[in-house]
């Protein structure tokens, strides 16, 4: 299909742009949404991959919630960006090398011929209309590996904790709100009705 | 003449994409048209709730004041703030409309009529509606101004935390439903008033109803604008054409939850008298665009109700509101719906 080519290498090319503008802009805030761009086109690309649930979730947890975060602080923090790139021409060699040492491995998995090669491997055929990746997922996900996910939860349940308990400290001398007191308030706890005849206002 | 109209015809559903942009035409003008009608809906209705008239000068019943509204706002100036972020302050509005709208694609209005009849459906809608706090972010920054900051700022945290209420609120249609296809939702639902998602998930109900208000930054949540406290919040600098396309997103928003409401909750285009006896049988007991239409305009009114009714909430009750009452609230009933899968007391897609 020509339409999911050019979809495809559309998308492909937002996100690779966005991806390096997130590393070269100067604007920390531009930084962010470039990520918040980069990570769009991502999701676009696995809804070509029929990966609906993925890519949806994709924008649900790190679009929706994780980068308005990310951007909530960056915009609070006024964080300068200039010490942070004062390394950058020290570090490029190195970050260069690791960059094409990548790029060739990409590219073997790629080139590789023989038993892992790409052509051992059949196009996966396109599945039919009513095929759901979210009921597959759901499937696999709450029958073959129902152990690991509960353990993944449980792991991410003592992770909530732990940060709730690493920053909450009960600080004496301060005053809070006790909401339950605030509710149960009555009106005569707080409002006196006081009789007193009418006065006659002085004549002018 | 009648032969070439039908050529014509055979000719547009063959084009795949100048029919669903006619679609998408369809859907869109009359929601904009929706939007205009709301406000002058909004204004009679306060109006009324607290003894006044309302518009009635412009047009028979005052029936032509949204359009007066309309072209004022496009005629006006666009004020650029000094050292606003020009870029951005121009695309801000942009992107607080586009999801509000994008969202209406997977909507279905009857048994047939929808756009897109994904299977992601409703996930598909929870990912937009999530996307459109972005718009009042960068208009709040980008506007270089401190109570428009301020006002992104507590937008953007209440909408990240009703979000979770939400979902979960969702969650729980979900399991009763078995699918996250909206049109199936509604099929899930067949038979009568009673047979509808609110009686079973009547907490879920509530809490979607008080999240959507959040999340549409509407009273008595709406902290993002507080006039009274922080000016106008978000959009304090913009005018003219760039402040209506915020006034449309805000609207279509309000009019998307509604509908979603209906969908979810409500039985969608489903006859509330289905099955009944006497009524079931007329033509009140069918099945048609005409009832989905009429529980969407019950909960766009609601949300105006609500406005006439409530003061603002503080920022903190905001917060507490959400997170320690509504997600736990939440978290517990979907276990109970579970459980009444489970035992039958539900059946599932039915």
């Amino acid at each position: 299909m020509i339409v999911q080519e050019l979809i495809f290498y559309a998308f492909s090319l937002v996100m690779i742009f966005a991806a390096v503008s997130v590393i070269t802009v100067r604007n920390p805030v531009y930084a962010v949404l470039f990520l918040v761009l980069a990570f769009f086109s991502a999701a676009a690309i696995w809804l070509l991959l029929e990966a609906e649930f993925l890519a949806i979730i994709l924008i649900v947890v790190y679009v929706g919630a994780v980068m308005v975060l990310f951007l909530f602080v960056v915009m609070m923090l006024d964080i300068n960006l200039v010490p942070f790139k004062e390394g950058f021409i020290r570090y490029l060699p190195v970050a260069v090398l690791v960059a094409l040492a990548m790029a060739v491995e990409l590219l073997m998995v790629l080139w590789a011929r023989g038993r892992f090669g790409a052509d051992m491997f059949p196009v996966p055929p396109l599945s039919s209309a009513d095929y759901s990746n979210t009921r597959e997922l759901g499937q696999l996900l709450y029958s073959n590996y129902l152990l690991p996910f509960e353990v993944a939860g449980v792991i991410l349940l003592v992770a909530i904790i732990a940060a709730v308990a690493l920053t909450l400290r009960t600080r004496p001398g301060i005053r809070t709100q006790n909401p339950s007191a605030q509710v149960r308030t009555r009106r005569d706890e707080s409002v006196r009705l006081v009789k007193m005849k009418s006065e006659k206002p002085r004549s002018v | 003449m009648l032969e070439m109209l039908e050529t014509v015809w055979t000719w547009l559903q063959s084009q795949y994409l100048i029919w669903t942009v006619l679609k998408i035409l369809v859907i869109v003008a009359p929601l904009i048209t929706a939007v205009a009608f709301y406000t002058y809906f909004e204004r009679k209705v306060i109006g009324a709730m607290q003894i006044r008239v309302g518009p009635n000068r412009v047009g028979p019943l005052g029936l032509i004041q949204p359009f007066a509204d309309v072209f004022k706002l496009l005629l006006k100036e666009i004020i650029l703030p000094t050292n606003a972020n020009r870029f951005l302050f121009v695309l801000a509005p942009v992107i607080a409309l586009a999801p509000a709208f994008a969202a209406w694609a997977v909507v279905p209005f009857n048994d047939f009529l929808v756009l897109a009849d994904v299977d992601a459906g409703l996930l598909y809608v929870l990912a937009l509606t999530s996307l459109g706090v972005y718009g009042i972010i960068i208009a709040g920054w980008a506007s270089n101004s401190k109570y428009a900051f301020l006002g992104a700022m507590r937008a953007a945290a209440q909408a990240v935390s009703y979000e979770i209420a939400m979902g979960f609120a969702l969650v729980g249609v979900l399991i009763l439903a078995g699918t996250m296809n909206l049109r199936e939702i509604v099929l899930a639902q067949q038979g009568g008033l009673f047979d509808w998602f609110w009686l079973p998930l009547l907490p879920l109900f509530v809490i979607y109803m008080i999240s959507g208000l959040a999340e549409t930054n509407r009273a008595p949540f709406d902290v993002a604008e507080g006039e009274s406290e922080i000016v106008a919040g978000f959009h304090v600098e913009y005018s003219g054409a760039a402040f209506a396309v915020f006034f449309l997103a805000e609207y279509a928003n309000m009019i998307l939850i509604s509908g979603l409401t209906a969908i979810l909750f409500a039985g969608g285009w489903l006859s509330p008298f289905q099955g009944w006896p006497l009524l079931g049988d007329t033509i009140l007991g069918q099945e048609s665009i005409i009832w989905f239409l009429a529980k969407t305009v019950v909960f766009m009114f609601m949300f105006l109700w609500y406005r006439a009714t409530f003061p603002r909430y503080r920022y903190d009750q905001i917060m507490r509101l959400g997170w320690k009452v509504l997600i736990p609230i939440t978290l517990v009933w979907v276990l109970v719906a579970a459980m009444m899968v489970l035992l039958g007391i539900v059946v599932r897609g039915s």
